[in-house]
């Protein structure tokens, strides 16, 4: 069964620098769909990714997910929360399995050696156990989206989470989000470049670059 | 969510930070380092008369203590805001004072702790009198968490600007002052041979509604530096 409007967004205004990125901006998004958010350089993607992740209020206007508020029940959204930003939480100085280990134990996911054969399908064999910051940019980002293998989250937010990655881990991450979508799930993410795997249920928002 | 997973959460923040310490092995040495320089830099500066320094004593441990502390508590938040782990914790089905609970309880392990452990050698050097000891080390052990539980609302006010250190420690500076008069005060008793169960009851009370209010407060402080 499909539960219509997993997300709502209801007539968002964000303001910065007193410059407006976007005024009443309204959306949806049901279980099962992707939003992919295209826009110039400083139209205000990331902003809205934050402000739907609930770690910026909007100037005006509410997000609903399940048809509660997001800022009335904030525990009970991050629990179905995955947010990946350009920041992606990754310490340069643990290890792989590490950080993996500490991010899984936050966000009250069980911990198991699963977490190893995953690094290892993500082309990070025998690199588990250095840090993190000896690993190039793209290695570093395949570390953080392990957790798109190992989360129960049903609302995916993502940054463009295609930055470094080559053309392999591209794929392999769009498999994922097929299999996050078929489980019900949803995803918003921001990208640059136009998806390569065919969905079925991708909506596409523009933003401008607004004066 | 079970009580267990609570635990799970609070320990793996906690460890992950005491670990980076000690692969980073300046943030423990540093602030023993300079409370070791400053209370052997006294002696040469006032003279070395034993009473005079005996006198001195509280004042110079419990000043150097304080300085110390100051000297890591802006990394305390600063690589988790610079990497994003702070948004991670946000984004955490668990309440953000909790973590907040583990890394204040991890600052205080490696930098007040030492402190606490080394304060009876550096009180030798500074003649302080062996009954004056026992409430050294004890305001130290109540008071050093008090000052890493204030330092880090300044420090979670103050991580998202650039150059935040001298502003926290303007922020934080006047809140230390009552710890270090009851602190000293109390060595000061001890050393006359008087109870100073008062002053230790005052800072235990001190620390009790540290530990309650202040992960709230520096939770709040910090989403307010995230967005």
């Amino acid at each position: 069964m499909r539960i219509t409007n997993l997300l709502e967004i209801k007539s968002v205004t964000c303001t910065k620098q007193e410059r407006c990125l976007f005024e009443s901006l309204s959306f949806s998004l049901e279980a099962g769909q992707i939003m992919q958010i295209e826009g110039p350089n400083g139209a205000g993607k990331t902003s809205l990714l934050r402000i739907i992740a609930g770690f910026a209020r909007p100037d005006e206007g509410e997000i609903f997910f399940d048809k509660k508020s997001i800022r009335q029940y904030y525990d009970e959204f991050a629990a179905q929360l995955l947010f990946i930003g350009h920041k992606t939480g990754v310490n340069g100085q643990l290890s792989a399995y590490e950080n993996v280990c500490h991010w899984l134990c936050v966000h009250g996911c069980k911990v198991d050696k699963q977490a190893y054969d995953l690094l290892a399908d993500l082309g990070l064999v025998g690199l588990e156990d250095v840090p993190v910051r000896t690993l190039s940019a793209g290695q570093q980002r395949r570390v953080a989206l392990v957790r798109l293998w190992l989360n129960n989250a049903r609302l995916w937010i993502l940054d463009e989470p295609f930055t470094a990655l080559d053309k392999k881990g591209v794929a392999l991450l769009q498999a994922q989000f097929k299999k996050h979508l078929e489980q019900g799930g949803a995803i918003l993410l921001t990208t640059h470049q136009d998806l390569t795997t065919h969905f079925d249920e991708l909506k596409t928002l523009v933003l401008e670059y607004q004066f | 969510m079970a009580q267990h997973s609570y635990w799970q959460l609070f320990s793996s923040v906690y460890s992950k930070d005491v670990t980076l310490a000690f692969r980073q092995r300046s943030e423990i040495v540093n602030p023993l380092l300079f409370f070791l320089i400053v209370i052997t830099l006294f002696p040469l500066a006032i003279g070395p008369e034993p009473a005079l320094l005996a006198r001195m004593a509280p004042g110079i441990i419990w000043v150097a203590a304080l300085l110390s502390t100051m000297l890591g508590l802006d990394k305390i938040f600063r690589d988790d805001f610079n990497d994003g782990s702070l948004e991670q914790l946000i984004a955490s089905p668990y309440p953000l004072s909790l973590s907040v609970l583990a890394k204040v309880s991890a600052h205080w392990t490696t930098t007040g702790l030492p402190m606490v452990i080394m304060a009876p050698v550096f009180a030798l050097l500074m003649n302080l009198e062996a009954q004056a000891l026992g409430a050294t080390v004890l305001t130290l052990l109540i008071g050093t968490p008090l000052l890493s539980f204030i330092g880090a609302i300044g420090a979670a006010l103050t991580v998202g600007l650039q150059k935040g250190g001298i502003l926290m420690s303007l922020l934080v500076l006047p809140l230390y002052i009552p710890v270090l008069i009851f602190a000293t005060s109390a060595i000061d008793t001890s050393s006359m041979a008087l109870a100073y169960g008062g002053q230790l009851a005052i800072l235990g009370a001190m620390l009790a509604i540290a530990c309650v209010c202040a992960p709230i407060a520096i939770s709040s402080a910090l989403k307010v530096s995230v967005s």
